[in-house]
């Protein structure tokens, strides 16, 4: 556990007689440590800080006074403290915005039962909460897959999907066992184990196209581990071929939402990059998507298969390519 | 030290809140363990006074409500008490249900900007009588992205109502521009955070994507210093702005091709030549072009023209990079 500051210390030792006052029978001190989010020693000396403080006079009948039945923590004499400091505003915008977000989200909690927490909270915040909130959060709120999802999950059996996958353009059907859904950058994911992969994967819900809950149990085989998320859903591939691309000023976010191994910055304003992948054609899908706001410098293949495309598609549209490249941007 | 400090501060939280009587600072200095004690010397004053003025802080920042005044006419200094009413939280009860959605909502701040103030509204909860079972939850993750240095002090100077000013770094200029603003709230919006305000060198309402701020912002002036308008909603401003009004898109696919347009799109029925008619529907039709261009010789733009430019625009780009690699 990390150590604290005092302030954060003083926090939680003027919660912490409220806390065993409103359980009378007694708390124990492992259990404790845990709702306070600290160490059990950290715990255990801040009960014993507690012994040394009370009302003015300080004598026997004035001190915070605790007693000890095995390793269960109860409190005798409160000096007064018997409820916890009121909300602070950064506090009260926590539980109000979070709050709000879930509210957004039907099929993870019981609406009801949300908005009349809400409304509980909103109450006891007091004028915490009156102002307009300074911060909103608006997620990505994909209903019927979500509650479906999270149904196999609380049920702990496997799930049919149908899966949109964008880098070959095509729907795929499988069966996996759910590990955890997640909410990453504003857009939720199922992590589960795909038996037709035989591996863990991300499934993004926007991409489920139907699901249903099977039957059989959910059993993700032991090597199936959550994956570390920590540096973005997209993990780089060290030992992938280098696809290198410059990309040009509007296109630089490519650096900042996929793994690049290199970036260098461009006499133009934008920056060269190197991507590693395996799947050749979600790079020609990802270049092909910047519309020429990145090009291709290895492999060259690749560029030429992707102008090829081009100049495919031109002919559709009755447009010369040789013609259209010296006219307008 | 910081023993002795946390039990000092915590003994004159019991110490004001047993009175209903305002508590001059000597009085306090007198009764509550841990003060400089008062030999007559101007060193331990000093020291005294510092002690007391950084407690002061520090129990204003926790938020502890400390009311400076005089109980009758005949005091001769201020003196200080805590109020029982405004110190203390409300009377809160939850259902086993309304408890579960609190830590489950609580949990969209883990590792994210407000993680700190989420875990001591907690504790504060659990202090009040509410339990709370995080360990009973679903293997559910909400995360928000936590790298965005401006979030900080763009949503301090919200709460606070300051002025604040900061580099901003549009994508189509070259260097950024010094903004001034009355920072109305940080939003998340799908993934993104942005900062909605008055922007006061423009007059009006705009909003600014954290990412795109440059060093840190500074807020300026006094707390309180404006209001936002009372009607406003920080994510529809920034969807109204980010989103735009929707446009209709019709084109042609190959039977066949053209999966993810179809996931999103209303049949029109067959062309002549065989071709699927579809009718798209988008807020960013320049990011539909990008993706229109992707699918290559498999979908053509039948309308609007600007949008039939737009993917041929790209198309021409995308045809000369064979020339020159």
């Amino acid at each position: 556990m990390t150590p604290t500051s005092t302030p954060d210390r003083v926090t939680r030792l003027l919660a912490l007689v409220p806390y065993l006052t409103a359980r009378p029978e007694g708390v124990r001190v492992t259990e404790a440590a845990r709702d306070f989010g600290v160490g059990e020693r950290q715990l255990r000396s801040d009960l014993e800080l507690l012994w040394m403080c009370g009302l003015p006079g300080y004598g026997p009948g004035d001190l915070i006074d605790l007693s000890f039945e095995g390793d269960r923590v109860r409190v005798t004499f409160t000096a007064g403290m018997g409820r916890p400091l009121r909300l602070t505003t950064d506090e009260a915008v926590a539980l109000v915005v979070a709050l709000r977000t879930l509210l957004e989200l039907p099929g993870l909690a019981e609406r009801e039962a949300v908005s009349r927490a809400l409304a509980k909270v909103s109450a006891a915040a007091g004028h915490a909460a009156d102002r307009v909130t300074p911060v909103a959060v608006s997620v990505d709120a994909r209903e019927e897959a979500l509650a479906v999802v999270k149904e196999g999950l609380e049920r702990k059996r496997a799930l049919h999907l149908h899966y949109y996958v964008p880098t070959r353009d095509e729907r795929t059907q499988r069966t996996v066992d759910p590990m955890r859904l997640l909410l990453v950058d504003g857009k939720w994911y199922l992590e589960a184990w795909c038996r037709r992969a035989e591996g863990v994967r991300l499934f993004r819900l926007d991409r489920v196209d139907d699901v249903v809950v099977l039957e059989e149990p959910a059993a993700p085989p032991p090597q199936a581990h959550e994956r570390d998320l920590d540096n973005g859903v997209y993990q780089p591939e060290p030992d992938s071929p280098a696809v290198r691309l410059r990309l040009s000023r509007s296109a630089r976010w490519v650096a900042d939402y996929y793994p690049v191994d290199s970036v260098a910055p461009l006499e133009d304003g934008g920056l060269g990059v190197t991507v590693r992948t395996a799947d050749l054609a979600w790079a020609r899908r990802l270049v092909a998507s910047l519309g020429g706001e990145a090009r291709v410098e290895e492999p060259a293949v690749l560029a030429a298969e992707i102008a090829a495309d081009a100049r495919a598609a031109l002919s559709r549209y009755g447009v010369d390519p040789q013609q259209a490249s010296s006219s307008d941007r | 030290m910081a023993a002795k400090r946390a039990e000092r501060l915590v003994n004159l939280v019991i110490a004001l809140l047993s009175t209903r009587q305002y508590v001059t600072a000597a009085r306090i200095r007198s009764t509550v363990p841990g003060y400089e004690a008062d030999d007559g010397s101007e060193r331990a004053d000093e020291a005294f006074k510092r002690m007391f003025e950084r407690d002061k802080a520090e129990l204003r920042e926790m938020g502890v409500p400390l009311e400076t005044g005089r109980t009758s006419a005949f005091d001769t200094e201020d003196g200080y008490r805590i109020a029982r009413a405004d110190y203390e939280l409300p009377e809160i009860r939850l259902t086993g249900e309304e408890a579960a959605a609190v830590g489950l909502a609580l949990r969209l701040w883990e590792s994210a900007q407000l993680a700190g103030a989420a875990h001591s509204a907690l504790v504060k909860l659990k202090a009040a009588g509410v339990e709370v079972d995080s360990s009973r939850a679903i293997p559910l993750q909400p995360r928000l992205d936590a790298g965005e240095p401006a979030f900080e002090p763009c949503y301090a100077a919200a709460r606070d109502r300051r002025a604040l000013e900061f580099d901003y770094q549009r994508p189509d200029e070259d260097v950024p521009t010094r903004r001034h603003v009355q920072p109305w709230g940080v939003v998340a919006w799908h993934g993104r955070w942005y900062l909605v305000g008055l922007d006061l060198d423009r007059g009006a309402e705009r909003v600014f994507r954290l990412s795109r701020v440059v060093g840190s912002p500074k807020a300026s002036g006094p707390s309180g210093a404006f209001e936002p308008p009372s009607d406003v909603d920080l994510a529809d401003v920034v969807a109204g702005q980010v989103g735009g009004e929707e446009h209709l898109i019709v084109v042609r696919a190959r039977p066949g091709t053209a999966v993810g347009l179809r996931r999103f799109a209303t049949p029109l029925g067959g062309s002549d030549d065989g071709d699927d008619r579809l009718e798209l529907r988008t807020t960013e039709p320049w990011r539909l072009a990008d993706q229109i261009a992707a699918y290559g010789a498999d979908v053509v733009v039948e309308a609007p023209a600007a949008v039939r430019d737009a993917v041929i625009s790209r198309l021409t780009r995308l045809a000369a990079m064979g020339e020159t690699a």
